[in-house]
Order: structure tokens, then C-alpha cells, then sequence
């Protein structure tokens, strides 16, 4: 069954949001959701640029404070 | 009081000094215990495996007897941890004993995992074991031109091995006089060359420099070594003629197998260092899963924390202090200059130019981390 788990990359630098969601989609089942929370507004780009060139799916992104929320579903 | 620690590498040593320092007293009068469980009677120094890839240091300058960087206050037995049995305050070893605790401190480490990309292992070299360095070194001397390509797994300890080794690399064939038939490719998981914004501006200006050429958003699918190619999840490809692997990385089978964490990597409170939904259970080190650099001053300064902590629930009941995310890492930026990063949860690092002196401080290091192992600096 497919669930949405959270990355908590606030306060990333190194090796920040996008690396921790690498690492963590790795293990994820297909179909799973992924939502990065990161203090790093870059995230809100870079995030979407891989999971489009790798081919992932983006949920959706949005802000809420400082912090950013970016939800991809994995499909491969 | 008994404090258990499983793990007697960078984090669990300093934390069981700093602690034995601390609690002098109540170790003496009974009122605290120090018990270190670990896997082996020797400690190693891991950053030294860099040197060793390349020819610069003997394997035998990477150990110490892990009972010489003890206070003796600090029982300290070599057997592994094979059950954990948190409910209980209880864990089991190899040899079948059990230990109870009131507090537990698991500091077991990570391991590089060659094995879980296809081909990986068999056709790549990469400095994260002894025997992996003494047969990276074996290829590096006996490499005699062609593409070196440098290929990066996540997640990795040591965030500036990929730099790093790119950097010795380029001078030790340099200093062979054979530099004009090698080629490097670098390549990077992310869109940049390094996790930390500042070190990969500066990094890329050094490779373009140096003619290293470099391709990022390269993250490792499978390696086929027949026709020597890297295959990327982004459907690019790279070709070698040497393969220098930075592998992808997974905490000890133990903590997956007892259930603590998903491919070994512990749920963690940030600033208390607690293991998530324990109170008295806490993590150091590789083995978090904190959103930070795996690294020995990771661990160096989340024991500090903990050490003082640890040390006040025995004397005042509360802890004093939350650990900040502080990591400090050297950088080498060749065979003869160096710089390094500094950087916590609300600062980001600010790298300057690399030079000499920094260089030679972290040779002085090398040398320096027993004293630091031992708590004392
Ligand atoms: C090539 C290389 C270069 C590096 N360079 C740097 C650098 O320049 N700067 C830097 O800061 N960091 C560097 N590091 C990283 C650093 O060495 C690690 O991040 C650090 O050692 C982590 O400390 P730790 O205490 O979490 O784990 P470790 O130091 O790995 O210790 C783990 C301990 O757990 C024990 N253990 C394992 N399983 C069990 C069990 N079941 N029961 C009991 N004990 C167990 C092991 O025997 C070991 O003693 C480098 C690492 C490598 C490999």
C-alpha cells in the first residue's frame, strides 16, 4: 500500500534536501509519496528539476513559512 | 546509574571519555557506570583510508588498541550487539551475555555498500575499507592513462571524499609526470558539484582550472563492465578506464534487523540526540537519521553534547544543552593545500581560498585525533 512519508531536511546544508530525498526514494515502494520539508528555497527548484529528469512525479509544492513542502510520488 | 554504549568508534570513544571525565566522581562512588560494547579491540582511523588510497600512509598508522583511548573507569568489552531489546533497557551480544541499562547510546556506525548497485563492486576501486584502499592503491600505481571517472552513491560518509579524491588524484599523477594522458570526469548526484552551495562554486572553478571536466545530476544505476560505462538513473552514460566509486552507504545490518531503522539509519531527535519515541535511548554518529553530514566531527560534537547531557541527567535529573547540527569538515584540495567548511542547522558554511596552512593542520590532525579520540582536545 502506498503512503506518504516525510523527509525532514530542515536546517540542511550538507547533504541537504535534495540528497536526503535521493537517498530516501531509494527504498520507497512505487507509488509511495515523499514530501521533503527544507529550509533551502533552492529546494523548491532543484527538487522538481530531478524528479522530471529522472522520472518521478511531482505531487506539489508549496510554502508555509519558512518552510518548504515538495511531495513526489515515486513511479519507476 | 548504568550508561551502555554500543559502539566504540569516533563517536561512542569520545562520548564514553568526555563522560567518564564528567562523572569522575560518580564513577568512583559507585553512583555511575560506563560500559562500552564494540566489534573490535582495535579503533581506526577512517579519514586515514583517503592517504592510504593514494600511497601516503601504512595501513598499521590507521589503528590503536581501542583499550589504550579508554579512561580505565570504563568497562569495555569486545563483543557485538546482535539483539536489542529496548522495552526490556536490555541488549544481547554475540557471545550471549546480556546488559541492562538506564541509559542506551548507540553509536554502531555505517558501511559502504558497493554491492547494491549492479556491477558496482566488481569494477570500481574506493578508499572506505583497509582492503579497498590497499587495492585502489594497487590500480592507481599501476594506471597508466585513460579516463578516470569519479561516480558518487547516496547516502556517503564523508561529504568531501568525492572532491577530495578527485584533487589527490589530479596531483599524485601530476607529481608521476603522467597527468596529460589522464582524463577526470567527475560526477554528482545533485545540480551542483557539491552538496554545500559555497564548496561547489568554489570546487568548479578549481576543476576548470585544472581540466576536469564534470557532469552533475549523475546519480549511479549500474555499472557494465565489459564495455566500461556507467549507466546514470538519468539515462546518461559515462565511460572509465578506472572507476573511483564513492558507494552508497547503509547503517549496520543489526539496526535493521532489530527493527531500530530503515536500511540501518536511526529515527533522531535533532537536538536531543533521542532516539525517537525513547526516552532513554540515544543515537551518535553515522547511524542518525539527521538530514547532516556524515562525518567524524558529526559525531565528535554530537558526543560532546551528549556527554554533558548524559552527565547532568546523573547529577542534576535534566539535560543542559541541544546539540546545534555543528559539523566542521577539512577539505583537501590537493597534495598540498586544503581549506574547510563549517557550517551548522542555522549557519551555512563559508569556505575560504585553500592554502598551505590548512593543509598541514590537517596533517597535524592526523596525528592530533588520538588525543581528540581520548577526550582531550
Ligand atoms: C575514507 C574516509 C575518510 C573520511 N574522512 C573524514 C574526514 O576527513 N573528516 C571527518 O570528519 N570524517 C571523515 N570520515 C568519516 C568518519 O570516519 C565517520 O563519519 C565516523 O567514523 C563516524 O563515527 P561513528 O562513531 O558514527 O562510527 P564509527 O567510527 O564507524 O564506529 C562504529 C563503531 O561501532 C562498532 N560496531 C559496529 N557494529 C557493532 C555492534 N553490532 N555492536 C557493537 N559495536 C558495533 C564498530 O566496531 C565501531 O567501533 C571519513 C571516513 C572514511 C571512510
Amino acid at each position: 500500500m502506498s503512503e506518504r512519508q516525510t523527509i525532514d531536511a530542515r536546517g540542511s546544508f550538507c547533504p541537504g534536501p535534495l540528497m536526503e530525498l535521493i537517498a530516501r526514494i531509494k527504498q520507497a515502494e512505487v507509488g509511495d509519496e515523499l514530501e521533503v520539508l527544507s529550509t533551502d528555497e533552492g529546494s523548491a527548484n532543484d527538487i522538481p528539476e530531478w524528479v522530471k529528469k529522472v522520472g518521478h512525479e511531482m505531487v506539489e509544492s508549496f510554502q508555509n513559512g519558512d518552510v518548504w513542502h515538495v511531495v513526489v510520488r515515486k513511479s519507476k | 546509574m548504568k550508561i551502555l554504549i554500543v559502539g566504540g568508534g569516533m563517536g561512542g570513544t569520545i562520548l564514553a571519555n568526555n563522560l567518564a571525565h564528567r562523572l569522575k566522581h560518580e564513577l568512583k562512588q559507585g553512583k555511575a557506570q560506563i560500559t562500552m560494547l564494540s566489534a573490535s579491540d582495535r579503533h581506526m582511523y577512517q579519514p586515514g583510508l583517503l592517504y592510504v588510497s593514494i600511497g601516503r600512509m601504512a595501513t598499521d598508522a590507521l589503528y590503536r588498541e581501542q583499550t589504550s583511548l579508554l579512561e580505565p573507569e570504563i568497562e569495555f568489552h569486545v563483543d557485538p550487539v546482535t539483539t536489542f531489546t529496548l522495552d526490556q533497557n536490555q541488549v544481547t551480544t554475540q557471545s550471549g551475555k546480556t546488559y541492562g541499562y538506564d541509559m542506551l547510546v548507540i553509536a554502531t556506525g555505517s558501511r559502504a555498500m558497493p554491492e547494491t548497485i549492479p556491477g558496482l563492486a566488481e569494477n570500481s576501486v574506493n578508499c572506505y575499507t583497509e582492503a579497498n584502499a590497499i587495492e585502489m592503491w594497487r590500480q592507481v600505481r599501476e594506471f597508466q592513462g585513460g579516463t578516470v571517472t569519479i561516480a558518487v552513491g547516496v547516502p556517503h560518509k564523508c561529504p568531501m571524499i568525492p572532491l577530495e579524491v578527485t584533487f589527490v588524484l589530479h596531483d599524485y599523477f601530476k607529481e608521476r609526470g603522467i597527468l596529460d594522458k589522464v582524463k577526470f570526469q567527475y560526477t554528482y548526484p545533485i545540480g551542483r558539484i557539491h552538496s554545500l552551495a559555497p564548496v561547489g562554486e568554489w570546487a568548479k572553478g578549481e576543476f576548470d582550472r585544472l581540466g576536469i571536466q564534470y557532469e552533475t545530476l549523475f546519480n549511479m544505476k549500474e555499472v557494465d563492465g565489459a564495455n566500461k560505462v556507467v549507466h546514470s538513473e538519468e539515462g546518461t552514460q559515462s565511460h572509465y578506464d578506472l572507476l573511483v566509486a564513492v558507494p552508497p552507504h547503509k547503517g549496520m545490518a543489526v539496526i535493521e534487523e532489530n527493527g531500530l531503522g530503515q536500511s540501518g539509519w536511526i529515527p533522531t531527535d535533532r537536538h536531543s540526540l533521542k532516539m525517537e519515541g525513547r526516552d532513554n535511548v540515544y543515537v551518535l554518529g553515522d547511524t542518525t537519521n539527521l538530514p547532516i553530514s556524515k562525518a567524524g566531527s558529526t559525531a565528535h560534537f554530537e558526543a560532546e553534547a551528549l556527554a554533558e547531557n548524559l552527565a547532568a541527567i546523573v547529577k542534576l535529573g535534566e539535560p543542559v544543552r541541544d546539540y546545534d547540527g555543528k559539523v566542521f569538515c577539512f577539505i583537501e584540495a590537493g597534495s598540498d593545500r586544503a581549506t574547510y567548511a563549517m557550517f551548522n542547522y542555522n549557519q551555512p558554511p563559508a569556505p575560504k581560498p585553500p592554502n598551505r596552512a590548512v593543509h598541514w593542520f590537517k596533517m597535524a590532525y592526523n596525528q592530533l585525533y588520538w588525543a581528540s579520540a581520548r577526550g582531550l582536545l
